[in-house]
């Protein structure tokens, strides 16, 4: 089977979906780039960060549409276009140009299917990296998913790997309801085994990605990455605990979290954003509401600080939840 | 115009070697803009600038060296290392923000410029802005409502030819930025921004307007980046030879030297000086100390 990145991956998904469905289309600032340039190459970046490589040569300027900085309309334009029958994926180049496109999300998007009473569906996709510690600084470094949890009407997704984002994102592609698809920067390079044909993840079934008794970590994106390392440091010391990695925030796969805690009676959440109403904080109420019988320790919460990401390496270091912090809580919740 | 260029230029070697942590977007290339602005302008007057900000603080008179620090995340940077090359601030200065999200600077510079009005004291404020920007809705409103409310707000739009990786031909879809904004109801210029005095002549005008209670106007500045959108874009979309040409016709500082204005001795002195502040900027910033993790969670709110 072949190693891709997670660049690659969500790269192929996009790929096989637009060749599979002509209703797929791609828009966004840059997503093939080179329009109106000098040098007459008409891709001359595939995206930013390369995740719409070879989509342009292959399906052409009408469904690989480079736009203007213009956020809102990107979002929204897709908005319309799934309502008028196409199956958008639009690139919001860093999460958080969320801000500029909020209304779109929040009072558009998410909105639609309730309000006009299930009649209609907007199957739009919009896919949008994030997360710190590549020193982009307070406005390019935010996860924001949290935000866009709380919001009734939104499915979100943050992969962990490059084999479930590709299942991921076929997955988003497929489905009917609006998806915001969150790809951590830090994991464009990493590389997973990755099958070249179509499959899809189905959306609110969570990874157990490692097995054990002593207690339940749930983590995810890039702290999944964490987590493990964090595992690997316990395990030497005889600690082996289930490692639970959601996949998707909304819908979340509350089933699994509480029958893992049942077994081990003690929770850490690792989550790279600030505490306060966060998914961490989510996962904590859900555990202290419905699983609290089971619990022996206080719940463990491993998050940045509240505050903005700051700039210099220095602090960003610090601001991201690590390895060690990690192995440090399970510690203490396990010794409790 | 020649501390920003060096300061640009030796950004440009020292990104290379690996030391300078993120995301910079350098200026070179477009010094006259901010120049030509910013010496129309006293530090009553307020700026907001954009993520390419670097020439705009310098032009506004931030100090070199607390920018340099602050781009190599020291702890005595302008910002105390936590704002970065992209979020370069000096209030005292009247500069209110590089910024990282395309036109999210107009608004505020609205904002600023109604704060000028109440004061009634003649001040004005400056957007600075690309020809990117000038297709986000954050800017139509910010011109929008500088017009309804005759609010002392200057837009700069700096037409660097693209907007990323994306050329303006392609994404300002009526190809005119100077003639968009005068459909706001605003006066509007296009200017040559390799050209100091064409641009600090057109910004002598709209400010002794905006001074006098006659509301916003906007300046199209025609330029060029000599680099990519950030250092390391491969600037795939660009003709291989069009910096080099543009290095040869669009070169603000040659055109200063053309003009006279000084003599070549003056002008020789003045580029050795600034050779040397600007080695003194990063040998100083490249010893300073990093920031302490008690800085971690300060400056979040004003009272904790």
């Amino acid at each position: 089977m072949a190693q891709l990145s997670m660049r690659d991956a969500v790269n192929q998904a996009l790929h096989q979906e637009m060749a599979r469905d002509s209703r797929v289309i791609v828009l966004g600032e840059d997503v093939s780039g080179g329009a109106g340039g000098t040098s007459g190459e008409r891709e001359a970046s595939g995206g930013i960060f390369g995740v719409t490589k070879g989509l342009l040569p292959r399906f052409g300027a009408g469904r690989v549409i480079d736009t203007p900085i213009s956020e809102s309309a990107i979002v929204g334009a897709a908005a319309g276009a799934a309502l008028a029958g196409l199956r958008p994926v639009a690139e919001l180049m860093f999460a958080d140009f969320v801000g500029v496109c909020m209304d779109q999300l929040y009072n558009q998007i998410a909105k639609f299917r309730y309000m006009f009473g299930g009649k209609s569906s907007c199957p739009v996709v919009i896919r949008t990296a994030m997360g710190a510690g590549m020193n982009m600084g307070a406005q390019h470094s935010q996860t924001i998913y949290a935000l866009l949890t709380a919001i009734p009407g939104l499915k979100i997704v943050v992969p962990s790997n490059a084999h479930d984002a590709k299942g991921l994102m076929i997955q988003a592609i497929r489905d009917d309801d609006p998806v915001v698809f969150f790809e951590h920067k830090a994991l464009y390079p990493r590389k997973a085994e990755v099958p070249e044909a179509p499959y899809t993840i189905a959306f609110g079934e969570a990874n157990l990605v490692r097995e054990g008794e002593a207690a339940t970590v749930v983590a995810l994106g890039r702290m999944v990455t964490f987590a493990e390392k964090a595992l690997d440091g316990l395990a030497k010391d005889g600690i082996y605990c289930d490692l639970i990695d959601p996949r998707t925030t909304s819908p979340l796969d509350e089933e699994t979290i509480l029958e893992s805690v049942e077994n081990t009676g003690r929770l850490v959440v690792v989550d790279e954003s600030p505490p306060r109403c966060s998914v961490a904080a989510d996962i904590a109420a859900l555990v202290a509401s419905r699983g609290f019988a089971s619990l022996r320790a206080p719940v463990g919460l491993v998050t940045a600080p509240h505050a903005p990401i700051p700039f210099s390496p220095a602090l960003e270091r610090a601001w991201v939840p690590g390895p060690q912090a990690i192995e440090a809580a399970i510690r203490k919740v396990v010794s409790q | 115009m020649k501390i920003i260029r060096e300061f640009e230029e030796r950004l440009h070697v020292e990104i290379a070697t690996g030391e300078i942590p993120g995301f910079t977007h350098l200026y070179a290339g477009q010094e006259a803009v901010a120049v030509g602005v910013c010496t129309a302008l006293t530090d009553s007057d307020y700026i907001v600038s954009t993520h390419r900000g670097h020439g705009h603080c310098i032009a506004k008179g931030c100090d070199v060296g607390a920018m340099m620090k602050e781009i190599y995340g020291r702890r005595d940077g302008l910002c105390k290392g936590k704002g970065g090359s992209m979020h370069i601030a000096d209030f005292d200065k009247g500069m209110l923000g590089a910024n990282a999200i395309v036109g999210a600077g107009p608004p505020l510079a609205v904002g600023a410029a109604i704060a000028c009005k109440l004061r009634g004291d003649g001040s004005v404020s400056v957007a600075f802005g690309g020809d990117g920007s000038c297709n986000q809705g954050t800017v139509f409103e910010a011109m929008n409502l500088a017009v309804v409310l005759q609010a002392p707000t200057l837009f700069v739009f700096e037409n660097n030819g693209y907007s990323e990786h994306t050329g303006a031909s392609y994404a300002v879809g009526s190809k005119d930025i100077t003639a968009r904004s005068r459909g706001f109801g605003m006066p509007a210029e296009r200017v040559d921004g390799s050209d100091f005095f064409a641009v600090y002549e057109a910004m002598l005008r709209a400010v002794a307007r905006a001074r006098a209670g006659g509301g916003p106007s906007a300046i199209e500045a025609t330029t060029t980046r000599f680099y990519g959108h950030f250092e390391g874009d491969p600037q795939r979309y660009r003709a291989k030879d069009e910096v080099a040409q543009q290095r040869q016709t669009m070169d603000c500082l040659k055109r200063f030297r053309e003009s006279g204005a000084l003599s070549p001795a003056e002008l020789d002195g003045i580029d050795a000086e600034v050779l040397g502040l600007i080695d003194e900027c990063v040998a100083a910033a490249k010893a300073a100390p990093l920031p302490p993790l008690s800085e971690l969670t300060t400056d979040v709110y004003v009272s904790y």
